[in-house]
């Protein structure tokens, strides 16, 4: 019934190539494709801060709420050293940049590290006092921290910083295939991490922390380093964020910003990374692409449809989300990951859903 | 004599008013099956509970291998409190936490059991390696722990075999029936490689016929992983049947302790049982 090794990894090069192939076309014919590949690089980037979230809330059981701060610390510290030295009078044109940092300018890559970096340290400082906290506390404890990083950046004490509430342009942007490749890079090394060891004290800690506790796992030390490395790709998501922006301020790190995430988180499913990935690329395509002719108006032979205009496809957006929450209760993935034979058994299955379809019908006819 | 591998002298554990476990001392030696028992509501939980560091003593300490492990005095608002005796015998706080304990090598189990029911059993099982793993975070993400992690998962299957569960393997652990449940909590807990095991109640809910399996299983993991074996329980033919010296509790106070020919006659112990007869 399962799969040979062999041709699952035939079957993963083959979805690599394609996907890359994919990229390449849209790439290439961008004026015509502008929407997806949008979609795309943003789906992607907010499938990295999901997957991150889900490491905390689904996989070790923290409800945090705090990833919208973390983000914001990323993608401001990736902006800060990467914005051309040249350009900087005119991006901070009101108070001019604070000496110490006005001279340093990082490449990318080490930039995006030092996002990552920067959002770990401020989750070690913080998680001491705040992981003793449980639930909806820590929710709210977690809510705090990150609207008080988004005041701290919008306030004018720090206009040589971050710009205060004018926020940062002119950040340097880089091609779809890195920030693709670094997307996926993040969420492969946090798919290894949640199925290595560590993972497993995570979850043992998500089903039980007392019996996890006699099992020997610290829960401080373990639940501190799922804190610490979820901020850091939240970090590592806010930078890329920022390096697919290219502009940023801190009204972009809301509440809502967290919001959006847990809703994928919600609708992948708590404890799927690829629930969070599929629902991060779903979620965006709807809300910026699929649904837009909603918010065009309509008009059927002659007759001007009624509720068609600006705004009307969030109407939609979120009568969707309700049918997907009441008709797949756990997410889509609910617990599970993809997996070749899955895809398999669910191909077998259509013919005999299909068949049990009509048998309900003639029995209903009966 | 043999060896003590454990020691616990006068826990009291007071909360707020209440006095669970008042003045309890006993002494488990190497080898030995010893068990714990008592009417309902005797302390016997919270006296495993202190010395797995599930709670911190009032007063009062636990050595493991002539190690000191916990120790506690009354203190802040309890010093006014305290209603327990020994005050001032112990001066010396500390409290490791339960993860330390087990670490040590004392492993337990629950008395109602608390399994992480939504993952496999045989992942149950192997999370109770993570603790003896080397490995840090980095090398265990990027799998530069290969062997050992191979190592454990054999050690796992191995273990799994002779508790009987090799061929539920990969069934999730809310699944099983309940007294299946019940090896695979004492099989995680083996996996810790302890040397003193706590089992609270191994026997609670079972039948007859289940907890004769559980008897010769008790006995039979004793001898293959040389353990020492500490419990509670409430079926007096398991206890009497596999124990070599029983401590009696009840209302929190130790009223007698000894082999079980001496428990079984002993008229404090039937008094505590089945209440004192009113003479008139």
């Amino acid at each position: 019934m399962n799969m040979k090794k062999t041709t699952k990894y035939l079957c993963t090069l083959i979805a690599a190539v394609a996907f890359i192939a994919l990229l390449v076309f849209l790439e290439s014919n961008k004026n015509k494709y502008g929407m997806a590949v949008t979609v795309l690089q943003k789906g992607f980037i907010l499938a990295v801060v999901a997957v991150s979230m889900n490491l905390l809330n689904g996989f070790t059981g923290l409800f945090s709420l705090g990833q919208a701060g973390f983000m914001a610390l990323g993608a401001y510290t990736y902006a800060i050293f990467t914005i051309p030295l040249e350009s900087r009078a005119s991006v901070y044109y009101i108070s001019g940049m604070h000496p110490v940092i006005a001279g340093i300018e990082l490449p990318m890559f080490l930039a995006l590290i030092a996002g990552g970096l920067v959002a770990a340290l401020f989750a070690a400082v913080i998680g001491f006092p705040v992981l003793r906290l449980k639930s909806d506390y820590l929710a709210i404890a977690t809510l705090g921290f990150s609207e008080i990083i988004r005041a701290l950046i919008a306030s004018p004490q720090m206009d040589t910083i971050t710009n205060g509430s004018y926020g940062l342009k002119s950040i340097p942007a880089a091609s779809i295939y890195v920030v693709i490749g670094l997307c996926i890079l993040s969420i492969v090394v946090m798919s290894l991490l949640i199925h290595s060891s560590f993972g497993r004290a995570f979850k043992a800690i998500r089903e039980d922390e007392i019996a996890a506790e006699a099992m020997g796992i610290n829960l401080l030390k373990h639940k501190e380093l799922a804190f610490v490395i979820s901020s850091f790709f939240a970090g590592i998501g806010g930078a890329l964020l920022a390096m697919f922006m290219r502009s940023i301020d801190s009204s972009t790190f809301k509440i809502a910003m967290t919001y959006d995430i847990l809703l994928i988180v919600v609708i992948g499913g708590m404890g799927s990374i690829t629930g969070s990935v599929l629902s991060a690329l779903l979620v965006t395509a709807s809300k910026e692409w699929w649904l837009r002719f909603f918010d065009e108006p309509l008009t059927i032979a002659g007759v001007n449809i009624p509720l068609f205009r600006n705004g009307f496809r969030m109407v939609i957006f979120s009568i969707l989300l309700m049918v997907v929450v009441l008709f797949y209760r756990r997410g889509i993935m609910g617990t599970n990951e993809f997996s070749w034979d899955g895809c398999l058994r669910l191909l077998r299955s259509i013919p005999s859903r299909i068949g049990s379809l009509f048998h309900k019908k003639e029995a209903q006819a009966k | 004599m043999s060896k003590t591998i454990l020691k616990v002298d006068d826990i009291t554990m007071q909360f707020g008013g209440v006095v669970a476990v008042n003045n309890f001392s006993m002494e488990v030696h190497e080898g030995e099956i010893v068990a714990l028992i008592g009417p309902n509501g005797a302390g016997k939980t919270t006296a495993f509970n202190v010395i797995t560091g599930v709670y911190a003593p009032t007063n009062g300490a636990v050595s493991f291998h002539d190690e000191l492990i916990i120790s506690n005095y009354p203190q802040g608002k309890m010093k006014k409190m305290y209603a327990g005796e020994n005050h001032g015998k112990y001066t010396k706080r500390l409290e490791k936490t339960p993860d330390q304990i087990t670490k040590l090598g004392v492993a337990r189990t629950f008395q109602n059991i608390r399994l992480f029911k939504s993952l496999t059993v045989f992942e149950n099982v192997l999370i109770a390696r993570h603790m003896r793993s080397k490995a840090n975070v980095f090398s265990a993400t990027f799998r530069l722990n290969k062997k050992e992690e191979h190592a454990n998962r054999e050690e796992t299957l191995k273990l799994l075999g002779i508790v009987g569960l090799l061929d539920v393997k990969d069934e999730i652990a809310s699944s099983l029936p309940y007294g299946k449940q019940r090896h695979l909590e004492i099989a995680r807990a083996l996996a810790t490689e302890p040397s003193l095991l706590l089992l609270d109640e191994p026997a609670a809910g079972m039948n007859p016929q289940e907890t004769d399996e559980l008897t010769a299983f008790i006995k039979k993991v004793k001898e293959q992983f040389g353990l020492t074996v500490f419990m509670i329980e409430h079926h007096m033919d398991l206890v009497m049947e596999i124990s070599d010296r029983i401590y009696v509790l009840d209302f929190g106070k130790p009223i007698a302790s000894g082999t079980p020919d001496e428990i079984q006659n002993n008229k404090r112990v039937i008094e505590a049982y089945l209440g004192v007869p009113e003479d008139e």
